[in-house]
């Protein structure tokens, strides 16, 4: 528990980061970008998971479980995402959204 | 008793129709001629076998002939109570139909060997006389009304197909349409009178409802409609079925057409067997006949019956095709078959009508099958049906001429014959119960002997013809069925068939009635009088008469206009004006809202389908959207 700062204060700082995360996601045209944006997202949900276990029931541990679970498969999801936008790239040379287009075909 | 194997007699010619409808194109005519005679061959050794059985060694117990049940399966389960059967039902008329229907249906199997020889479509003509008589032998034989309906169905559709047997002919075509849609629509009313009878009575089984202590006779049924118990009104509508099939008025008009058949054909279906179904129907169900509403169905009956045996009568003097002329006179005699039901009572001798209606109906099978027989052996020799084309026959067709000169006198009813003896037992039964009915009776006996000697000299005298091709004898195959005919057409006179059929089944007396006997025998002689003075040599006495009448002898020859009269309400009336709305619903609502909803789901699916973009980002944005919006719901739903 921090002292001077409610949860509120944390919830609201988790919202903005998710709605920042959303925004990113739709306007982006990087797929970089894009992926980093889904980044945001899952942070603004660690967060929570944290904020709630520390505020709500101090003494377990399982809010903390989880975000490094959520972490650690960001990371796997990172890679796989990266690795997908790399043959993209290498296909089209080209990592703009647009083009992914192409593969509704 | 064991009467399991009866279930062959159908099952038989069931085989064969699928033996030759599958391989009619493979077999030689011959061959499908020789197993379509063999396999009917057997049915009727076994009829036979089963009518010896079932009246000489079981006979009566207790007095009456017991209704067996030869095999029986339940078919379809409503109820507890009221289920589908199919099986055999062994009682004295059924017998009677089953050596009937073998007999014709062997003779006429022989006879179509000479006859339909070198036609194309020679097995296929086989397989339907097969499947006709599996299904006529079903009808007979059926245990339950619905399995009688189902069969009932079975020869309207194995008539159509004959009928139409030369399908490149327009006029056959029409005729079997004709006689399909007629009979179909009076079948309406069979079906609803079943519905009715087995919806009140609970069952459908035959056993049950004509019990005559059962329960529905004796209680019978509270609900009643227009002043007549719903029974009532469910006989009416059964016979309304029964009419239809045995071509009384108003549903005769489909008969005369359906000479368009090969004449073999004719002598089977429209004459002898289906034809004679609706009797066959008031004679199975007459317990019920006759103890619903103290027989009021039978009144209707009876006048439905001498109506239409005295307007055939009339009618058949006047045509000039021998088969039409034989068509009028088998609707003529089964107005007689039906009255004669009408006119009987229930026991002992008071059930002489049913007796003699049974008898006529045996007898009337046997010489009208043979009248066929023989006009298809003229017909064969001279290649048309018209009167006009014939004369002096006797010369060339011996065989023919004696057979056919004696079922003529049989249906005039001389002494001696068969005719005599049954058409004497439906005029007493008749002189008992109405003299109106005595009187139709009697004064159509005379016009049969008129009409019958009328063809018959016309044919086999009258004036010498020069044929383009000789005319000669019919080959054996022919002639042998109709010499057997023709010793049948007088022999069954002799069997006492009182003992053997009656309404309560106990059997009873039945005496010749002398003055009834003579005074017909009179009327007919008279008949065959006319006829003799008329047409035995060429003289113009026909023509000046036909003038005489003038304006009724057009009437009558056009056959009273009600073909002309069907045709009007159908074309006119029903297609024009009713079927004309029902087409502008059908067109306008049904299937325009049809054709509406099809062209809402297309112009819909243009506007939708742009949301299937490919981007990702759109559609994470609808999903998120979409989120958002349930979320919101939720939280504010209350």
């Amino acid at each position: 528990m921090i002292s001077g700062i409610s949860i509120y204060h944390i919830l609201t700082l988790t919202t903005i980061l998710f709605f920042i995360g959303i925004y990113g996601f739709i306007t982006r045209k990087n797929l970089i970008a894009i992926l980093i944006s889904i980044e945001l997202i899952l942070n603004a949900s660690v967060v929570n998971f944290v904020i709630f276990n520390t505020y709500l029931y101090p003494d377990m541990l399982q809010g903390v479980f989880f975000s490094i679970f959520i972490i650690a498969i960001a990371a796997a999801e990172s890679a796989l995402a990266v690795s997908i936008i790399v043959s993209f790239y290498r296909m089209l040379a080209s990592v703009d959204v647009k083009d992914t287009e192409t593969l509704k075909y | 008793m064991n009467f399991s194997y009866t279930l062959f007699i159908p099952l038989i010619p069931l085989f064969v129709f699928l033996f030759l409808g599958i391989l009619h194109t493979k077999l030689k005519p011959k061959l499908a001629g020789t197993i379509g005679v063999l396999g009917l061959s057997t049915s009727t050794l076994l009829s036979y076998y089963t009518a010896y059985k079932y009246f000489f060694e079981v006979g009566k117990v207790d007095g009456v002939y017991q209704t067996f049940i030869g095999a029986k399966t339940t078919w379809i389960n409503f109820t507890e109570l009221l289920h589908i059967d199919m099986g055999v039902l062994l009682d004295p008329i059924s017998i009677m139909m089953l050596v009937v229907v073998s007999t014709i249906s062997l003779m006429v199997h022989i006879y179509s060997l000479g006859y339909m020889k070198g036609e194309a479509g020679f097995n296929r003509y086989y397989a339907f006389l097969s499947l006709f008589t599996f299904s006529m032998y079903g009808l007979v034989i059926a245990t339950n009304i619905f399995q009688m309906y189902i069969f009932w169905e079975l020869v309207g559709v194995s008539s159509f197909l004959l009928i139409g047997y030369y399908y490149d002919k327009p006029s056959a075509v029409a005729a079997a349409k004709k006689a399909f849609i007629v009979t179909r629509f009076a079948d309406l009313g069979f079906l609803i009178g079943i519905l009715i009878l087995s919806y009140y009575a609970g069952t459908f089984d035959f056993q049950i409802l004509n019990n005559p202590q059962g329960a529905i006779i004796s209680n019978g049924i509270g609900a009643s409609f227009m002043g007549l118990s719903v029974i009532t009104w469910a006989l009416i509508l059964m016979f309304v079925g029964g009419a239809g099939k045995s071509a009384m008025f108003p549903l005769h008009i489909w008969l005369p057409d359906a000479m368009e058949g090969p004449t073999p054909v004719s002598a089977l279906i429209h004459a002898a067997t289906m034809v004679v179904a609706g009797v066959y129907l008031v004679a199975r169900m007459f317990p019920l006949y006759y103890f619903i509403d103290g027989g009021f169905v039978l009144q209707i009956v009876a006048y439905v019956g001498a109506f239409t045996s005295l307007f055939a009568a009339i009618i058949a003097c006047t045509q000039n095709d021998i088969k039409r002329v034989l068509a009028f006179s088998t609707m003529s005699q089964i107005g007689y078959m039906m009255l004669a039901l009408g006119v009987s009572g229930y026991d002992g001798h008071e059930g002489l009508g049913y007796m003699a209606s049974m008898f006529h109906l045996f007898t009337h099978a046997m010489f009208k099958a043979l009248l066929f027989l023989g006009a298809g052996s003229v017909i064969h020799a001279v290649h048309s049906n018209l009167m006009k084309d014939m004369g002096g026959l006797r010369k060339y067709m011996p065989i023919t001429n004696i057979t056919f000169f004696i079922a003529a006198l049989s249906i005039s009813g001389f002494p001696f014959t068969s005719g005599f003896f049954s058409k004497d037992e439906i005029l007493s039964a008749a002189f008992e119960n109405s003299k109106l009915i005595y009187f139709v009776g009697l004064f159509v006996a005379g016009l049969t002997a008129f009409y019958m000697f009328r063809i018959y000299f016309s044919i086999f005298w009258g004036k010498e013809k020069t044929y383009k091709h000789t005319p000669h004898e019919s080959p054996l195959s022919m002639t042998i069925p109709l010499i057997l005919l023709a010793i049948l057409s007088i022999a069954p006179g002799y069997i006492h068939f009182s003992d053997f059929i009656s309404a309560d089944r106990g059997g009873f007396e039945a005496h010749l009635n002398y003055p009834l006997a003579i005074t017909a025998v009179v009327t007919g002689l008279i008949g065959i009088l006319v006829a003799y003075v008329f047409y035995k040599k060429e003289n113009n006495i026909p023509e000046k008469v036909s003038k005489t009448f003038g304006a009724i002898y057009t009437w009558t020859y056009h056959k009273f206009y009600i073909d002309e009269l069907y045709l009007f309400v159908t074309k006119k009336i029903i297609f024009n004006i009713v079927s004309a709305s029902f087409a502008w619903f059908d067109k306008k609502v049904i299937d325009d809202s049809m054709i509406g909803i099809g062209d809402a789901t297309i112009n819909s699916s243009e506007k939708i389908k742009k949301l299937q973009s490919g981007k990702f980002q759109d559609y994470a944005t609808w999903f998120i959207l979409g989120a958002i919006a349930l979320v919101l719901y939720f939280l504010y739903k209350n």
